[in-house]
């Protein structure tokens, strides 16, 4: 191409600088927290392909220049600007549980049966542990909880004259999320963390249930854990269910790469825990507010402890939040 | 919709889309991950301290400990405000921000998926889940192992939830009004872009150099351009070039 028409491209790129300025502008405007007009969403959607355009003329006519850098900055910027997902806080939550959620509980439901069988085999393991050799049960108790035990007391009684409600129930369910979350991330050491972490929590459990027992205590904790502990191990077990899932993903990958097949299991699995913190936070309310208070008897609590688990089963498998109907979708797209 | 995009070299993201120009973004290494870390940790540090040392002022008249049980209004409105900023600083901030955080915008970076987008609510989520596993054994060793050895500088939580940590373009959109500027038309780009970085580094270089340096800029600009010998004459000369008003 001749110098002439080359110079005369430049001079047609140079009279849109306007133009790209009023882009760079918008897409400025965009990379922070204020919304787009519909107005301003078409301008930037058409000025991106004007901008493809003069960039692409930008390469040929000026390569080594700080105008052909800023079009590709500017282009960028367009590209990602454009591409944002929505944030539809409401329906977005509502499509998660009523159609992820349910699915994603359906394709983990072999690795949930056998993260319970390793989960109930622990406990029995800690339980057999601790029955033969009571000593061990200082691996997983304090000297004072083993003391009071010994003693007829659990360190649950009068535990409201300790901590008030609202910060018992803060702790244990900020505690409660952290180690769900950890189960299902442990799953990146190709699931033998999600595996130690159950096992060990089925071994704590056992241990301690085994070691009230010989105590005549046995019965007085599980009056404390009868209405937050169903649905709290099985959220546990959930979130290992998710963590296996997640290192199978890396251990048969399948056609992909394991990259690949980590990060598609990541965003497929990883929706599970947005139900499972939920879920957690009512048990934390259960466990500060209900479990330490001695005024509910035992058939109150199983009543709560069930019913609780039964919303759970219902909002896993999608029953809760039903799923919208066509022509609701329709209506909404 | 954008096409997948592919790593050109293992520094940079090609990012393909419908109009069929590609353009490459930087990835950004361990360095760049660092210093924004560092950044936000000392923010939300501070912003949590802030709230407690406050906090605790206003509930106890005294800045520290005292004696007394603290009761659950002060766990509650004090402790746990502090908390929630500190741990929940970076899942909070970079959903409402876009991929960014106020560190990652001092350093320069920004996440954006694999395919050069603004990443959602998950991915996000996603990304901060894995950082219970980036941390470990303590201060991120995990993490910044990974993101050293690995090809694209991605540490654990990245590789799950898709992202990558590129170089933001920001400075250079913002000098856009600058790079945009129009040359006149008859000055070659090229040499026009050398005139603006001369101008721009006008005040570092050595009185000679800079001498040296416009002469031969604008004898190469006007070979009828005689030369001269002071600065402030060569410094008018090279903003009439390319139509840039003295400040």
């Amino acid at each position: 191409m001749s110098s002439a028409t080359d110079k005369a491209l430049r001079g047609w790129l140079e009279r849109r600088t306007a133009k790209w300025q009023r882009l760079a502008s918008l897409a400025s405007n965009l990379v922070g927290t204020r919304p787009a007009q519909v107005g301003e969403a078409i301008e930037m959607a058409e000025g991106y392909r004007m901008v493809a355009r003069d960039l692409s003329l930008a390469r040929r006519v000026m390569p080594e220049t700080r105008t052909r850098k800023a079009l590709e900055s500017l282009y960028a910027s367009l590209h990602a600007a454009l591409h944002r997902p929505a944030h539809r806080w409401g329906s977005d939550l509502r499509s998660l549980l009523a159609n992820d959620v349910p699915a994603v509980m359906r394709a983990i439901e072999m690795h949930l049966l056998w993260v319970t069988v390793l989960f109930i085999l622990s406990i029995a393991a800690g339980a057999w542990l601790v029955s033969a050799h009571p000593e061990l049960v200082s691996l997983v108790a304090s000297e004072e909880m083993i003391e009071g035990a010994e003693n007829g007391e659990l360190w649950t009684d009068g535990l409201l004259n300790i901590v008030p409600s609202s910060v018992l129930s803060v702790q244990i369910l900020a505690n409660n999320i952290a180690v769900t979350l950890f189960a299902f991330a442990a799953g990146v050491l190709f699931g033998l963390g999600t595996f130690y972490l159950i096992a060990l929590n089925g071994l704590m459990i056992g241990a301690v249930f085994a070691f009230t027992a010989q105590h005549d205590v046995a019965m007085r904790l599980f009056n404390f854990v009868a209405a937050h502990g169903f649905v709290e191990l099985s959220v546990i077990c959930i979130a290992g269910a998710a963590g296996a899932s997640l290192g199978e993903a890396l251990v048969r990958p399948g056609d992909l790469s394991r990259r690949e097949a980590f990060q598609a299991a990541s965003a497929r699995i990883g929706k599970l825990l947005v139900p499972c913190s939920l879920l957690l936070i009512g048990c934390g309310f259960i466990e500060g507010y209900i479990s330490p208070n001695p005024t509910f008897p035992l058939a109150s609590r199983l009543v709560i402890g069930i019913g609780y688990w039964l919303l759970m089963v219902a909002l896993l498998s999608g029953r809760l939040v039903p799923a919208q109907t066509r022509r609701a979708r329709r209506s909404l797209a | 919709m954008a096409q997948p995009a592919s790593i050109a070299r293992s520094d940079e993201l090609a990012i393909d889309s419908v109009t069929g120009v590609e353009v490459s973004l930087p990835i950004a290494g361990a360095g760049g991950r660092c210093f924004a870390f560092i950044i936000d940790w000392h923010i939300r540090l501070l912003i949590a301290m802030a709230w407690w040392l406050t906090g605790t002022f206003f509930v106890f008249g005294e800045f520290g400990f005292v004696d007394d049980e603290p009761g659950s209004f002060y766990v509650l409105a004090v402790v746990l405000p502090a908390l929630v900023i500190y741990f929940l600083y970076h899942p909070v901030l970079e959903i409402a921000m876009h991929g960014r955080t106020p560190g990652k915008r001092m350093a320069g970076v920004r996440i954006v998926t694999r395919e050069g987008a603004t990443p959602g609510i998950g991915p996000l989520l996603i990304r901060n889940v894995f950082r219970l596993v980036d941390g470990l054994p303590m201060f991120y060793c995990l993490g910044l192992a990974w993101a050293v050895c690995s090809s694209q500088h991605v540490r654990i939580g990245d590789l799950a939830a898709g992202t990558l940590l590129v170089y933001d373009r920001g400075d250079v959109l913002d000098a856009t009004a600058e790079a945009f500027a129009p040359t006149g038309g008859d000055l070659d780009p090229t040499l026009a872009d050398v005139v603006r970085e001369l101008l721009d580094r006008w005040n570092q270089l050595e009185p000679k150099a800079r001498i040296n340096l416009a002469n031969t800029v604008l004898q190469r600009a006007e070979p009828q351009f005689e030369g001269h010998d002071d600065p402030d004459v060569l410094m008018s000369q090279l903003r009439r070039l390319i139509g840039r008003k003295a400040l």
